[in-house]
């Protein structure tokens, strides 16, 4: 029998005050377990999903057909703008804090998060941003700008809605949710971790949200600092960006993609967490590579605030700062890219079960590399002065958000809703579930390079009736609608599951991480006790004594 | 809605990065086939192996034991790394090469060939030296080493001509540049390639290229006035242009209107277009907009005027006929 250790509570910190623990939805509301808190952060990305998903349908039907007068030129742009900026940040980074908040105690073998209550913040300033955001629809006209509202179009006199009031509000009160859960993780991770655990031994979804967690915390900085920025310009007329009174266009997006451009790694680090976790257990094989995997998120962190300008290239800022900009974002390429590899030969020589979250992690190798390789394009600058701002990019980015973070993130909800929940998700519902996305998804994207190529400039609420626009833009559009099909399909299956899904057990993968020695769905209490961990894969060495990964 | 009858560039053909017409696109198309070929490499590659391995290392149905458990190998991971970055550094060094042929450092004291300014909906374009403004329709030279400088009234726009090459910001307080060699004379389309306001989608670009001796006459012929008619309605309607605040805006060479808010109108009668290429230029397609601008380009700058229907065709009639 191995060394156990036990796994201390919190501290009360209203010491003999207890209160009931079955109170329905104010249980939800009022909740700091980290659990609930997590499987709250994935309803409110669900719902923001929905939204943003429904953005994005309206606007592909304006574009089914050239010179479609279905949505107005002010109305398209609103929705476009809105789609973005729910996507990465009410989307995306809710379903990434959902995934951190929930596993990350568990997989480290704590019982709570080292702030608990500020995680209860973190949750409602989040989700109240957003709402904040989405007010701006009934006060007057939501933001139209794009979602990184370039100067000087931001300003109140080419955007005189309160619309980027609310965008700056909105995504001030959201951003400050990021960096507290931020905090909170690093303070988690590296306070809390069960005894024998190392930073060297750290799961690796774990470290991913680590790192990337410190990555957040030095982004987010650049970004309120513009928001305030345009603010006062807004509110107080001050002239940081008013170009009509000697402000700077080119300021906010320096400043912009100083955070924005971390932040697209921000939403990418974590779920490639969750690729490496689900490769392993379903590949029956440990990493390809831990230390290459782990070195290179540290890269990919430090990297990402030196490539801002590739967003850049088109405003002449000469062919020296372009090519600086230009090595770096090929560079950070390699760490981001050699990782397909990694994943690649975990794979090799293992007993692949072909499981719905491995099929999402499998087909993401192929998605990602699609949109990875778009990518390198934009860092070779005559190229990027070519495609930039066209459909290639819009594409490009899709692939790389779609094909990367949300194929990730789909990997990782058929991999723990088992644990979340106590039901296994239907497999071969979820089989359905899986070619329909995917075929959706390449039908609306992969056309987009040849738009972006064939000379069809982003952002446009319709087009002429070029030769192959029509065409290619009806294909999309189609595609979008199946995506769009299979998201009920997602929902349904949940519901599903929920309600009358297969009983999971503790541990249904037989898998390598603490998450799984505990029950389904984990007590309050997540852990009594757990064994000294001495491995990167705790639960397998306990099952397999004598084995110890080095 | 109004607008469905509108013209659209039916008499276009394929636009594509991948049919240059200029230096600079030729040397980015070449860039991008070469590109293509790597990443296409690297693509069939990754499928290639997701599919063996998929394939190969399927667990089987009776086979229960545990695989070789594996942590990695350094020499193939010094490989995993060691490609790209070669191939990488390849085209790091293409980059530079390509960028210094296509855009070399600029002279600031050089005249420009062009001035292009661009402005919510619509592209300015002077000729320095030759004191001809015109707007929308950009008349080039073939065959001449062009420096072209971009400009903002506003907010940023970006100059794209697939089948010309590098597209450009035009960023207010800023002025960049660009070189453009055209190869063959055409006609050449594009866009506002960054989001500019609600008629983003209708800032389209249309690029005349002409060779040396036609351009040159284009040039003469649009340095002078417009030859007008002397009938009534065409008086009417000037007079009416100048009366009717049109004037505010616009300028027409040789008249009191001397405004640059808007697009410049001396010659409008003879481009092919009106609003970049949102419709075919005609008296009709002229009526119909400037009775009810808010409906046919809604958003634009050029707000509904309660005008009768004899003025705004007499204002038509005017504006056609100013060749």
């Amino acid at each position: 029998m191995k060394e156990l250790v036990e796994i201390s509570e919190p501290k009360s910190p209203f010491p003999g005050v207890g209160v009931s623990t079955d109170q329905g939805l104010l249980q939800w509301i009022s909740s700091v377990d980290h659990k609930m808190i997590g499987i709250m952060y994935l309803t409110v990305s669900l719902f923001f999903f929905i939204i943003g998903g429904i953005e994005a349908l309206l606007m592909r039907t304006q574009l089914a057909w050239p010179m479609l007068h279905f949505l107005g030129p002010e109305t398209y742009n609103q929705f476009f703008t809105m789609h973005g900026t729910t996507m990465i940040f009410l989307v995306a980074m809710p379903a990434i804090f959902g995934f951190s908040v929930y596993f990350v105690p568990l997989m480290i073998g704590a019982n709570e998060m080292a702030f608990p209550r500020m995680n209860n913040f973190s949750l409602w300033i989040t989700f109240f941003g957003g709402l904040l955001l989405y007010f701006s629809f009934l006060a007057g006209g939501a933001p139209d700008a794009g979602w990184f509202n370039y100067a000087p179009l931001n300003e109140k006199n080419y955007s005189s809605s309160p619309g980027i009031d609310y965008y700056a509000m909105g995504l001030l009160l959201a951003g400050i949710g990021s960096v507290t859960t931020s905090i909170n993780i690093v303070v988690t991770v590296l306070h809390m971790r069960i005894k024998g655990m190392k930073l060297n031994k750290l799961p690796l979804f774990v470290w991913m949200v680590l790192v990337n967690s410190f990555l957040l915390i030095a982004a987010f900085p650049a970004l309120n600092a513009a928001l305030a920025m345009v603010l006062l310009d807004r509110q107080f007329h001050a002239h940081f960006f008013n170009t009509a009174n000697g402000g700077s266009a080119l300021l906010w997006q320096h400043l912009f993609w100083i955070f924005g451009h971390p932040e697209v790694y921000i939403v990418i680090l974590p779920p490639f967490g969750i690729l490496s976790e689900v490769f392993q257990v379903f590949s029956r094989k440990p990493i390809f590579g831990y230390s290459f995997v782990a070195a290179s998120s540290v890269a990919i962190a430090l990297l990402a605030f030196g490539v801002w300008v590739h967003h850049m290239f088109a405003t002449g800022l000469g062919i020296t700062v372009d090519s600086f900009f230009a090595a770096s974002s090929m560079l950070i390429g390699i760490p981001t890219g050699v990782k397909i590899f990694n994943w690649l030969a975990t794979m090799y020589g293992g007993k692949i079960k072909f499981t719905v979250s491995m099929m999402f992690a499998v087909a993401f190798l192929v998605e990602f590399t699609i949109g990875g390789l778009s990518g390198i394009a934009f860092s070779i600058v005559p190229i990027d002065w070519q495609l930039t701002d066209t459909y290639y990019v819009v594409a490009h980015l899709h692939y790389v958000f779609i094909g990367g973070t949300v194929f990730g993130l789909f990997a990782g909800l058929f991999y723990w809703f088992p644990k979340m929940s106590g039901k296994m998700l239907d497999e071969k519902l979820g089989k359905w579930f899986f070619w329909l996305f995917v075929i959706g998804f390449n039908t609306t994207f992969l056309v987009q390079h040849v738009l972006g190529m064939i000379g069809m400039p982003r952002r446009v609420f319709t087009y002429p009736d070029l030769p192959w626009y029509g065409v290619l833009n009806f294909i999309s559009t189609s595609g979008a609608f199946l995506m769009g099909a299979s998201s009920l399909v997602l929902v349904y299956l949940i519901y599903k599951s929920i309600k009358s899904g297969k009983t999971a057990g503790d541990d249904p993968w037989d898998a390598y991480t603490l998450e799984w020695a505990t029950s389904s769905p984990p007590e309050l209490k997540n852990f009594d006790e757990l064994p000294v961990v001495h491995g990167r894969r705790p639960l397998y060495d306990w099952k397999h004594p004598g084995s110890e990964d080095e | 809605m109004q607008t469905q009858h509108l013209y659209f560039l039916k008499t276009y053909y394929l636009q594509s990065i991948t049919n240059p017409a200029s230096f600079q696109a030729e040397k980015i198309n070449n860039l991008f086939y070469t590109f293509n070929i790597a990443a296409a490499a690297m693509l069939l590659l990754v499928i290639f192996l997701v599919i063996y391995i998929s394939i190969k290392y399927r667990e089987k149905k009776d086979d229960t034991g545990e695989p070789k458990q594996m942590h990695g190998n350094k020499k193939i991971e010094a490989l995993m790394i060691g490609v790209p970055m070669l191939l990488l550094a390849y085209f790091f060094y293409e980059t530079i090469h390509v960028e210094k042929q296509i855009a070399p450092p600029v002279n600031t004291s050089q005249q420009p060939d062009v001035i292009i300014t661009g402005h919510q909906w619509w592209w300015e374009v002077e000729y320095p030296g030759s004191g001809v403004i015109t707007a929308n329709e950009v008349h080039l030279p073939v065959g001449k080493h062009l420096l072209m400088e971009m400009r903002s009234a506003d907010v940023i726009h970006d100059w794209w001509v697939p089948e010309l090459g590098n597209k450009m910001d035009l960023i207010p307080n800023v002025n960049n540049y660009l070189w453009l060699d055209i190869k063959k004379p055409g006609s050449y389309i594009g866009a506002c390639s960054e989001f500019c306001g609600a008629e983003h989608a209708w800032m389209r670009i249309n690029v005349v290229a002409q060779t040396q001796n036609d351009f040159e006459s284009w040039l003469a012929a649009n340095a002078s006035n417009a030859m007008l008619p002397q009938d009534t309605i065409t008086m009417a309607g000037a007079r009416l242009f100048q009366e009717k605040t049109c004037s505010n805006c616009h300028r027409i060479q040789g008249t009191a209107a001397s405004a640059m808010i808007g697009p410049d109108l001396t010659h409008i009668g003879s481009r092919k277009e009106i609003l970049t290429g949102l419709m075919k230029n005609n008296e009709d397609n002229l009526y119909k907009w400037i009775n009810h601008p808010q409906e046919i380009k809604p958003g634009a700058h050029m707000p509904d005027f309660i005008l009768d229907k004899d003025s705004v065709q007499a204002i038509a009639y005017y504006l056609n006929s100013l060749k």
